[in-house]
């Protein structure tokens, strides 16, 4: 009988300090998050100073909560594994560090996970991957689409050539003066209107999978300000619902196309934004026809920063024996292709 | 009773391990290099050579600060969980007590210097009594010309230690003229093994909510209550 596998992972790569163990890439035994959310919302976005500063504070807290979760000490645990890249430098390298410290002082493995490949990583906790697959990653600083065609390999077929999806909802949000984090705000909004202002959508070249948002970002912000000087009102819910409509149709006409075209067996859904509300109803509208193609989308809070994904992807490299050594570092510029 | 002290708070990086009131190893270098990258595998090779393994290890002790943000992060970040992972003993030193202690030989005021940029030093002051290390005034961030006029005060020999000193030389003669000896070479540097006996005398931390003495708020924190104040 093959021994069962227990990684415990960390992520430190933003304002989430998070740890989780998993068995065998596929079950949560604990999975703790320590949110700085509320630290940062005065600031209308993330300090990276203060981020760094809280991640110190709250490591050994979250460690400790997981071990206690999970009922099991570091002789239980077969690796570390920890998010390497991409992110902000100072936040990366305390996870890194508390990372190197654990693999040291216990002699266990360790390894050095891409952040995006967590996010994907994290519908493999939902159901086991059927190759070729296509993830569509969406988050704050991310939006991707990523072809798999075996476990740890990451092909980039389309990615943003400007804004991230989750930045173009932020700036556009901050617009609205909504609070920050603005995402949630404008997909709860834009149920609430109706998307009746005509908005661009970026195609760009035929046959491409690249994305654009700082068009849409431009136009919205236009929209608002013509309105204002010809003293007309317009309704957030509907700038919210035309703006969100115009993201949505484009992510979704891509991903059906690329899934397409490349015959894949699953597509996933990954990253901060695709706790989005409207763009699961849509993917879910679009993949009901398409009846050979699965489509999986992680619950939110696995969407959502976590070191559950960590470990979850981390246990791959483990099985294919990809271990760092001590002098392994945090790559805030990392490429999930290398 | 074996000690594992770790400073990262200057370029200067140093590991040592004691063994009861016995140095057995010492590790520094002197290097504009990545801390990050460095520690681990500086500890690593330490404790190899020293035949000393983790579970060995009876208590941790690090240089909590002033000095760079980051490099203080990761040094208490690693002792902080090495020291609760081991379930072991942590304490935390002054990286301006760890500079004064350069200075045991002297007996009048030490004040150990980092720069802090813009005419600015991280600086305290300190004085060995019957060969022990004691706080005149607190750690502090200040300007130079403010710390050179407290000093005057005192109207006795002060000695500045630190590699920093020698950017603030000029200035030091010029303020307090020959109340001043200035120490900015390498003879003046942190070392490793007086981090570990510092430490043996600081009382344990609680581990959890233990962090680096930054000093110095961020910069977005201490803009945001200064925008506070000027709203109310
Ligand atoms: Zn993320």
């Amino acid at each position: 009988m093959k021994k069962d596998i227990y990684i415990l992972g960390l992520e430190t790569s933003c304002d989430e300090t998070a740890a989780a163990i998993i068995k065998n890439g596929r079950d949560i035994i604990a999975n703790v998050v320590s949110s700085q959310i509320e630290s940062h919302k005065r600031f209308g976005g993330v300090v990276p100073e203060i981020a760094s500063r809280h991640h110190v504070e709250q490591i050994t807290l979250v460690l400790e909560e997981t071990l206690h979760q999970a009922d099991m000490t570091f002789s239980d645990l077969d690796a570390i594994a920890v998010t390497k890249g991409p992110g902000l430098v100072g936040s990366l390298l305390v996870g890194v560090n508390a990372a190197k410290a654990l693999a040291f002082a216990h002699q266990l493995p360790l390894i050095g996970v891409h952040h995006i490949a967590g996010h994907i990583y994290a519908n493999r906790l939902m159901k086991e991957f059927a190759f070729p697959l296509l993830s569509l990653v969406v988050s704050g600083g991310h939006t991707e689409l990523v072809l798999m065609e075996e476990h740890g390999s990451f092909q980039v077929i389309g990615e943003t050539r400007d804004d991230a999806a989750g930045e173009a909802y932020d700036k556009v949000a901050r617009t609205l003066n909504l609070p920050y984090p603005g995402g949630p705000h404008i997909d709860r909004l834009a149920a609430q209107g109706q998307p009746v202002i005509d908005l661009p959508r970026a195609w760009l070249e035929e046959g491409s999978y690249d994305f654009s948002f700082s068009g849409l970002k431009s136009a919205v912000i236009n929209t608002l300000h013509n309105a204002e000087q010809r003293k007309q009102a317009i309704k957030a819910e509907d700038v919210a619902a035309s703006f969100q409509q115009s993201v949505i149709d484009v992510l979704t006409a891509k991903t059906v196309k690329a899934a397409k075209e490349y015959r894949v067996k699953q597509v996933l859904l990954a990253g901060g934004v695709a706790a989005n509300k409207g763009l699961r109803a849509a993917l879910e509208e679009q993949f009901a026809e398409l009846a050979d193609i699965e489509l999986i989308i992680p619950p939110l809070s696995l969407c959502t920063d976590n070191a559950a994904m960590i470990a979850a992807a981390g246990t791959v490299l483990y099985e294919q024996g990809k271990f760092e050594d001590l002098a392994m570092n945090g790559y805030p510029g990392l490429d999930i292709e290398q | 009773m074996k000690v594992l002290a770790i400073d990262t708070s200057t370029y200067t990086l140093g590991i040592s391990l004691l063994d009861g009131e016995q140095v057995i190893g010492e590790y520094i270098t002197n290097l504009k290099k990545n801390h990050s990258l460095r520690v681990m595998p500086a500890i690593d090779t330490l404790m190899k050579e020293c035949e000393v393994k983790p579970a060995d290890l009876d208590k941790i002790v690090v240089a909590k600060g002033p000095g760079s943000y980051t490099g203080v992060r990761i040094g208490v970040t690693i002792a902080k969980t090495l020291a609760w992972s081991l379930n072991i003993p942590l304490s935390g030193v002054s990286s301006l007590a760890l500079l004064a202690a350069s200075a045991r030989l002297y007996p009048s005021y030490i004040s150990p210097v980092f720069d802090a940029r813009r005419g600015r030093v991280y600086t305290g002051l300190y004085r060995f009594e019957e060969g022990k290390l004691t706080v005149v005034d607190e750690d502090q961030n200040i300007s130079l010309i403010d710390w050179c006029s407290r000093l005057k005060e005192l109207k006795e020999e002060v000695l500045f230690v630190g590699q920093d000193v020698l950017l603030h030389e000029g200035s030091i003669r010029e303020l307090l003229g020959g109340q001043a000896l200035v120490r900015g070479d390498i003879f003046s540097a942190p070392r490793p093994a007086d981090l570990a006996r510092l430490g043996l005398e600081e009382p344990v931390v609680d581990l959890h909510s233990f962090v680096p003495n930054y000093i110095r708020l961020a910069e977005a924190e201490a803009k945001w209550l200064e925008q506070q104040k000027a709203d109310n």
